[in-house]
C-alpha cells in the first residue's frame, strides 16, 4: 500500500473511477449509439439541403460529435450516484472531491475522443481531407477536455434526481450549438452574431476543426487552443469549488 | 489513555442542520482495537457522527481523528473502513468488480487485493456469485458484499452502521461470528446499533447518545446496573389479587400491573426495535418480550382488571391472565415471598421469570430521562 497522498497518487486513485464510469456508464450500447447517432440526426435535421458541400460540412459535424458525447453522461453520474448513495461510498474512500470529478471528466474525456472517430471516418468517406492532423487530434483532446470538465458544472447542483440536470444540461447545450459557428461559419455571420459566438468554447473548437481540415479559420490556431485551454482551466477551479459545496447537501 | 492508544479521539464534535443540533458537543475516546458500541434513538445522531468520523459530511466545530490524522483526510480515510447501514455498492458490478474497485480506491497492489478479494468473498459466503452483477443479490448478500468492501483495505479501524439490521437470524449469528473475528484480529471497531443484545454481547464499552448529547459512557455490564440494580420478576396468577397486599410484600421496591407492563414493554420495544423492519434486530430479551407483548396484547383486557381486589367487576369478560411486574434488588426474599403468599392464598403461579438488569433497562432509562 502507497504510503503517498499527494496530487500524483490521487490522479492514480481517479483512474479507478474512470474505470468504474466506463463500465457502468460509458460501456452501454445506448450511450455508444447515441453518441454517433444524435449529434449525426441533429446535424443532417440542420445542415443538409443548404447551399454547402458535404465535405465542408464535416468539421461541424465532428464539433458536434466531441461536445455532444462528453458532455452527455458527467451531468447526470453525480444525481446517479447520489441517488444509489454510491456517491457515498466514494466519499468515505481516501479520495478528494476533485479526484472523483476528475475521475468522471478522464471517463467522459475518453469516451468523446473514441466516438469521434466514427465521424471522423465518415468525413474522409465523403471526401473530406485532414490537412492537418496533429492540429486536428490536438484540438480534439482539448475540446474533449474542456466540454467533459464543462459538463462537470451541470452536474454540481445538488440533486439526486438525473432528469434535473438533464434538464439544464439541455437549457446549456442546445444555444450553444446555435451560437458556436458550427452552421454558419463565422466570417459568414453577422457581426452582432459573431461577437456572440466568442462566449462559447464551442467556437474555437469548431474553429480548429475547420482549419485542420482545410476549411478557413478565424481565429488564429493558437488563439483557438489558448482559448479553450482557459476555458477548461476556469470551468475546473469553478467545477471543484461548486462541489466541493454542495457535496454535503447531496449526502 | 495516551494518544497513542487512542484510535478515535473526539471533542467537543457537533454537526448543525439548519437551527437543528444533529450532534451537540459530543467527546469521546477509543482504544486501539477496541469494540465500542454507539447506541441511540432513532434521530439520535450516531449516524451523523459516524459520517463526520468517515469524512462522509463535514463538522461544523470541535475536533475529531483517526489514528492521530484529522477525521476525513485522505490519511485517516485510507485506514478505515465503512459499511453504512444500506447497502452502497454499485449494483450495476458484479462482487469482484465491487472489490475491485475498492482496492484501486486505497491503492492496494492488484496481486494482494486479488488474493484478499478471494479470501472475503469466501469467508462471507459469496464466492460462488463473485461474477454475479449486485443487483441480484438478496439484502443479506449486499450487507456482506458492502461489510467485504470495508475489510478490502485491511483497515486499521471498521465503522458499523448498523451492521446487523434487516438480516434474518442466520445472518445476523453470521455477521455476529465474523465481528468477534476482526475483534480477535485487532481491528478496532465502532458500531452502531438499535439491538442492545448485541450491543451488550459485542462491545467493551458503549456511549448512549441522545438528542445529539452523550448521556452514558461505560461498559455494557456497569450501564446495566446503572440501571439501578434492580432486577425485574414478573409473576402470572391464576386468580385476581389484591394489587396494594402485593405491593406491601416484603422486598418489593415497586409493582407493576398487566397494563403497565404492557406500556413499558411496548416502550421497550419502540426503543430496542427503532420502527419496523428490523428483523436482524430479535434477538435474546427482545425475542422474548415480543413473545410477552403478542401473549399480553391478547390478554390486555382481562389484564386491566388485575391489581383490583378479588372479586371486583371485570366487566364480564373472564379473566385468565392476573400479571405483574415486581421491581427489586433482594429476588431471594422477594420471590420466597411470593411463593409463600400464593400458598397461604391459594394461588397457583403460572409464570415466574427473573430478569436481572439490561442494557436494555439502561438505554430505556436514560433516554427517557433525557426527554424529561
Amino acid at each position: 500500500m502507497t504510503n503517498s497522498f499527494g496530487v500524483i497518487d490521487q490522479i492514480i486513485r481517479s483512474w479507478a473511477i474512470v474505470k468504474k464510469d466506463m463500465r457502468i456508464y460509458y460501456s452501454k450500447g445506448p450511450v455508444v449509439l447515441m453518441g454517433i447517432m444524435y449529434p449525426a440526426f441533429m446535424f443532417i435535421a440542420f445542415a443538409f439541403g443548404r447551399d454547402m458541400p458535404v465535405a465542408s460540412l464535416m468539421p461541424g459535424l465532428i464539433s458536434m460529435s466531441v461536445f455532444f458525447t462528453c458532455s452527455a453522461i458527467a451531468p447526470i453520474t453525480f444525481p446517479w450516484e447520489t441517488q444509489a448513495r454510491t456517491l457515498e461510498r466514494l466519499v468515505s474512500a481516501p479520495v478528494a472531491v476533485w479526484t472523483i470529478l476528475l475521475g468522471d471528466m478522464l471517463a467522459s474525456m475518453l469516451t468523446g475522443i473514441f466516438i469521434t472517430i466514427v465521424p471522423i471516418i465518415i468525413a474522409i468517406a465523403v471526401g473530406s481531407t485532414i490537412v492537418n492532423a496533429l492540429v486536428l487530434a490536438g484540438a480534439i483532446i482539448l475540446g474533449a477536455i474542456c466540454f467533459a470538465t464543462l459538463s462537470l458544472l451541470i452536474s454540481s447542483p445538488p440533486t439526486s434526481a438525473p432528469q434535473y440536470s438533464q434538464m439544464i444540461s439541455s437549457f446549456v447545450k442546445f444555444p450553444l450549438i446555435f451560437i458556436s459557428g458550427i452552421f454558419v461559419p463565422l466570417s459568414e455571420m453577422p457581426a452582432f452574431a459573431r461577437s456572440i459566438t466568442f462566449i462559447s468554447p464551442l467556437t474555437y473548437f469548431t474553429d480548429l476543426a475547420r482549419y485542420s481540415m482545410g476549411g478557413g479559420n478565424y481565429f488564429p490556431v493558437g488563439i483557438d487552443f489558448m482559448v479553450l485551454a482557459a476555458f477548461t482551466v476556469a470551468a475546473w477551479i469553478i467545477a471543484v469549488k461548486l462541489h466541493n459545496r454542495t457535496l454535503p447537501k447531496r449526502i | 489513555m495516551n494518544n497513542q492508544d487512542t484510535a478515535i479521539g473526539v471533542e467537543g464534535l457537533t454537526k448543525l442542520f439548519g437551527q437543528i443540533t444533529a450532534v451537540d458537543h459530543i467527546s469521546f475516546k477509543v482504544k486501539r482495537g477496541e469494540f465500542f458500541g454507539f447506541l441511540g434513538p432513532n434521530g439520535a445522531g450516531k449516524t451523523t457522527t459516524i459520517r463526520m468520523l468517515t469524512g462522509i459530511i463535514k463538522k461544523d466545530s470541535g475536533e475529531a481523528s483517526i489514528m492521530g490524522y484529522p477525521a476525513g483526510s485522505v490519511r485517516a480515510k485510507q485506514l478505515s473502513g465503512v459499511m453504512p447501514e444500506l447497502s452502497n455498492a454499485y449494483l450495476d458490478l458484479t462482487a469482484w468488480g465491487n472489490l475491485m474497485l475498492m482496492a484501486e480506491l486505497y491503492r492496494i497492489p492488484a496481486n494482494q487485493a486479488k488474493e484478499r478479494a478471494g479470501s472475503l468473498l469466501q469467508n462471507l459466503g459469496l464466492f460462488e456469485r463473485k461474477d454475479s452483477k449486485a443487483s441480484t443479490y438478496s439484502m443479506g448478500m449486499r450487507k456482506r458484499l458492502v461489510l467485504s468492501m470495508a475489510l478490502i483495505p485491511d483497515p486499521q479501524i471498521l465503522f458499523l452502521d448498523e451492521p446487523t439490521s434487516g438480516l434474518d437470524v442466520q445472518s445476523v449469528r453470521f455477521m455476529r461470528a465474523l465481528l468477534r473475528n476482526l475483534k480477535k484480529e485487532g481491528k478496532t471497531i465502532f458500531l452502531t446499533t438499535h439491538n442492545m443484545d448485541e450491543a451488550a454481547e459485542m462491545c467493551e464499552r458503549v456511549a448512549i447518545i441522545n438528542r445529539g448529547k452523550i448521556v452514558a459512557l461505560d461498559c455494557p455490564d456497569n450501564l446495566s446496573i446503572s440501571a439501578g440494580r434492580v432486577y425485574l420478576i414478573d409473576v402470572s396468577f391464576d386468580k385476581a389479587v389484591s394489587q396494594e397486599t402485593l405491593a406491601n410484600l416484603p422486598g418489593v421496591n415497586r409493582l407493576e400491573t398487566a397494563q403497565a407492563i404492557e406500556t413499558s414493554d411496548m416502550l421497550r420495544a419502540q426503543q430496542a426495535m427503532a420502527g419496523a423492519g428490523r428483523p436482524g434486530g430479535m434477538g435474546g430479551n427482545q425475542g422474548r418480550m415480543q413473545a410477552q407483548m403478542a401473549g399480553g396484547l391478547s390478554a390486555g383486557a382481562a389484564g386491566t382488571g388485575a391489581g383490583k381486589t378479588p372479586g371486583a367487576d371485570t366487566g364480564g369478560e373472564e379473566k385468565t391472565d392476573y400479571r405483574f411486574r415486581f421491581y427489586t434488588d433482594n429476588t431471594t426474599l422477594l420471590v420466597t415471598t411470593l411463593v409463600d403468599f400464593s400458598r397461604a392464598n391459594s394461588l397457583q403461579i403460572s409464570i415466574l421469570n427473573v430478569r436481572p438488569p439490561s442494557l436494555e433497562d439502561a438505554f430505556v432509562r436514560l433516554t427517557e430521562e433525557a426527554k424529561r
